[in-house]
C-alpha cells in the first residue's frame, strides 16, 4: 500500500484526476444553469455526444480546433433552443423530452459519423499549453498547469458561474425564475426568455464539452464516445447541490478516486480489479449519504410555468 | 393533458425511428440468396471485434459474387442483450440462413432462440459451446485464440522496450481480452524475466475516457510499450502518440489511427470460417462445430506498421515464436 503513497502517483492521480474531470465540469455547470432556472434537461448526454461529434468534425475538415469548438457550441445551442422549445413553449413533461433528446443526440450523431466518416480517425485538438511560472511550482506545477485552454477554461467556469448566479441581476432573475416563477413574472421578469437562455446555454456547455473530449483531450470520435458521462454529470449537479463550487468539488472527487484506482491496478496492490473499478461510484454515494447540509432544489424544478395558472 | 401526452409520444417515436434509421432493415430478395445477419455489441467502424467480423463478412462476399450471391444485414451497439435478443429472433423469423450473435454475453439468448428456428443456422462466439450437449443441433461457435498473437506480441514488446515496464488495459477480466492480456503477459515475460508488466481493467468495452486515463497511468508509472483490448483503446492509442509511447494492437489492424504510435497489431480473419459455415448450412449442416481462429489455420495474422521500423532480430523472434505456437513447443 505504501507505494501508492509515492510523489510520482500523487502528481499523477492530480494530472489524470484534473483531466478526467474536465467534460463533467462543463456539462455538470451548464445542467446546473438549467436547473436553477427551473428546467431540468436529462438530454445532456445527446447534447454532448452532438457536440463531440460537430467538434470534431469541423476540426478535422477546417485543420482548426477553435472552429470545431465554435461549431461544438453552435450545435449545443441549436440542441439546448430544442429543448427549450419542448419544454417551455410546449410544455411537454422534462424528464421524457431529455430522455427523447438524448436518443436523438445518440442516434443523429451516430449517424452523420456514418455517412461523413465512416471509420474512427484522429486529429491534432487543443494542445497543451504549459504556464510560465505556474507549471515550475515544484510537484504539482506540472499536474495543475500544463494542460490544453479547455481544462483551464472549465475551472475558470466555477468562480465565473457563481459570480454570475449570485452577483448578478441576471443571476438574481434565473434564482427567481427556478424558485418562484409567479412571482419574478408579477415582477417584471420574462420567465420563458429567461428559461430559453439558461438551458441554450446549459446546451452550449454540454456541446463545448463533448468537444473537450474530441477535440483537446482524447481527439477522436467514436459512436457513444461520452458513455454516460452525461447524465452522470445530472447527478454531479444534485451531489454538488445546485452549486457549481459544490459541482466542483464532486466531479473532482468522482475523477480523483478513478484515477487513483487505476493506481492501485498499476501498482499490483492485490485486490479485485472488479473492486478497484467500483471505487469512484461506491464513494461518491457514500459521500452523498453522508453529506450533513441537504441542500434543497430549485422549488420550481422540472415544472412547467404557464401564467394565471395558480 | 392529452395534447400534453401525444406531444410526448411524437417525440419518443420521432427519437425511436431515428435511432432505428442507423440501423440498415433488411428488404425482401429471391430465395437463391445466401443470407446472413450479424448482431453486434459495437459498431462496424470499432476498430476492433465488431469491425474484424463485419470486413471478414465483407471479404467472403466479393469472393462470392457480390450482393446477389451473398446479403449481410447488421444490427450494431447491440450492448443491451434483450435487444440483442429480439433483432436475433427478427432476423431468424425472416428467413436468414445464417444468423451471427458476435458477443459471448448472447449465448444464453441464443439457447433459448435456436431451438424455435430450426431451419436457421446460428453462430455465436466467442465461446466454443455449439449446445450440442443440450440437443440444439443449429449452432455454431466460435473463438479467437488471442492469447497466440499476444504471446507473439509481448514479446517484441519486450525486446522493442527501453524502460523494461509494460503496460496493458483491458476492458473486464475475462473473455476474449483476459486470454490476449495473460497471453501478452507471458510474451513478455519469457523473453525478459526481470521485465515488469502492470494490467489494468477500466470495467467498460467503451469507456474511451477511463481508457486513455488508464494509458496515462501506465506512462507515467514508466512504460514505454502498452497495448489493451476493446473498442476503448483508441482512447488510449492517442496518449501513446502524445507522450510518445508506443501501442500494440488486437482484434484488428489500429496502425491507422496513430501510424507513428502502433508497432504491429494482432488482426482476426474470419474469413476461414465464415466460409466453411456457409458450406456447411448449404451442405444441410446447421450446427455442432466449434471453430478457433489460430495462426496455424491462418486466422491469426499479425500486421505490422510499415512507418515503424522493427529491427530484423526482433522480427525474427516473432516469427520463431509463431512456429513454436504452431507446433505445439510453446502453449501460451
Amino acid at each position: 500500500m505504501a507505494e501508492l503513497f509515492t510523489l510520482p502517483v500523487l502528481v499523477g492521480i492530480l494530472y489524470s484526476g484534473i483531466r478526467l474531470a474536465t467534460p463533467y465540469l462543463f456539462a455538470a455547470i451548464g445542467e446546473t444553469f438549467a436547473q436553477r432556472s427551473g428546467v431540468l434537461n436529462l438530454g445532456v448526454e445527446g447534447i454532448m455526444l452532438m457536440g463531440a461529434f460537430s467538434g470534431f468534425y469541423v476540426g478535422m475538415k477546417t485543420g482548426s480546433p477553435w472552429l470545431g469548438l465554435l461549431a461544438a457550441a453552435v450545435v449545443g445551442i441549436l440542441m439546448g433552443l430544442l429543448m427549450s422549445f419542448i419544454s417551455i413553449t410546449m410544455q411537454a413533461e422534462q424528464g421524457i423530452s431529455g430522455i427523447g433528446l438524448h436518443l436523438f443526440g445518440l442516434g443523429l450523431s451516430s449517424l452523420l459519423f456514418k455517412t461523413t466518416m465512416g471509420g474512427v480517425e484522429s486529429i491534432e485538438g487543443f494542445k497543451a499549453v504549459r504556464i510560465p511560472l505556474l507549471a515550475d511550482i515544484p510537484y504539482v506545477g506540472e499536474s495543475l498547469f500544463n494542460h490544453n485552454l479547455l481544462v483551464y477554461a472549465a475551472f475558470l467556469l466555477v468562480p465565473l458561474s457563481t459570480w454570475v448566479l449570485n452577483k448578478t441581476t441576471l443571476g438574481l432573475k434565473i434564482r427567481a425564475v427556478g424558485q418562484n416563477p409567479q412571482a419574478a413574472d408579477t415582477l417584471g421578469v420574462n420567465v420563458t426568455r429567461v428559461r430559453y437562455f439558461c438551458v441554450c446555454l446549459g446546451g452550449m456547455l454540454a456541446g463545448i464539452a463533448g468537444a473537450s473530449l474530441s477535440i483537446a483531450l482524447i481527439n477522436l470520435f467514436q459512436e457513444n464516445m461520452t458513455n454516460g458521462m452525461g447524465f452522470i454529470a445530472v447527478a454531479l449537479v444534485y451531489f454538488g447541490g445546485w452549486r457549481p463550487l459544490g459541482v466542483m468539488g464532486g466531479a473532482l472527487l468522482f475523477s480523483f478516486v478513478n484515477a487513483f484506482q487505476l493506481w492501485i491496478q498499476v501498482k499490483g496492490i492485490n485486490i479485485p480489479s472488479d473492486f478497484a473499478i467500483m471505487m469512484p461510484y461506491v464513494l461518491t454515494i457514500l459521500a452523498l449519504a453522508f453529506a450533513t447540509k441537504r441542500a434543497q432544489g430549485p422549488a420550481a424544478l422540472s415544472k412547467p410555468y404557464e401564467r394565471g395558472e395558480n | 393533458m392529452n395534447s400534453k401526452f401525444s406531444r410526448i409520444v411524437v417525440l419518443i417515436v420521432l427519437a425511436a425511428m431515428l435511432v432505428a434509421g442507423c440501423a440498415p432493415q433488411a428488404t425482401e430478395v429471391p430465395s437463391t440468396v445466401f443470407k446472413v445477419a450479424i448482431v453486434m455489441p459495437s459498431s462496424i467502424t470499432d476498430m476492433a471485434f465488431s469491425q474484424s467480423m463485419y470486413e471478414g463478412l465483407k471479404k467472403v462476399q466479393a469472393e462470392m459474387g457480390g450482393e446477389s450471391a451473398m446479403e449481410i444485414a447488421y444490427s450494431e451497439n447491440m450492448f443491451k442483450v434483450p435487444d440483442a435478443a429480439a433483432a436475433i429472433r427478427d432476423y431468424a423469423s425472416k428467413g436468414y440462413n445464417l444468423v451471427i450473435a458476435h458477443g459471448s454475453q448472447y449465448g444464453t439468448s441464443l439457447q433459448q432462440i435456436a431451438p424455435d428456428f430450426p431451419k436457421t443456422a446460428f453462430a455465436w462466439g466467442t465461446s466454443l459451446d455449439t449446445f450440442q450437449a443440450e440437443g440444439i443441433n443449429n449452432v455454431f461457435a466460435y473463438q479467437a485464440e488471442a492469447q497466440e498473437g499476444g504471446y507473439v506480441l509481448g514479446v517484441v514488446a519486450a525486446m522493442m522496450s527501453k524502460s523494461n515496464i509494460i503496460g496493458e488495459t483491458g476492458p473486464v477480466d475475462a473473455g476474449d481480452a483476459k486470454l490476449y492480456i495473460e497471453g501478452f503477459q507471458k510474451g513478455v515475460l519469457a523473453t525478459k524475466p526481470d521485465a515488469q508488466v502492470s494490467v489494468t481493467y477500466t470495467g467498460s468495452f467503451s469507456d474511451v475516457s477511463l481508457m486513455a486515463t488508464a494509458a496515462e497511468t501506465h506512462i507515467a508509472a514508466g512504460a514505454d510499450m502498452l497495448t489493451g483490448s476493446s473498442q476503448s483503446v483508441v482512447g488510449a492509442i492517442g496518449i501513446c502518440k502524445d507522450k510518445g509511447a508506443f501501442w500494440f494492437g488486437t482484434q484488428w489492424d489500429q496502425t491507422s489511427l496513430a501510424p507513428e504510435a502502433v508497432i504491429a497489431s494482432q488482426v482476426y480473419d474470419w474469413t476461414g470460417i465464415i466460409k466453411d459455415m456457409i458450406a456447411s448450412v448449404k451442405a444441410g449442416v446447421m450446427g455442432g462445430k466449434g471453430y478457433t481462429l489460430t495462426f496455424k489455420n491462418g486466422g491469426l495474422v499479425i500486421a505490422y506498421n510499415p512507418a515503424i521500423t522493427v529491427p530484423a532480430e526482433v522480427k525474427a523472434a516473432a516469427d520463431a515464436a509463431i512456429a513454436a505456437i504452431n507446433d505445439g513447443a510453446i502453449a501460451p
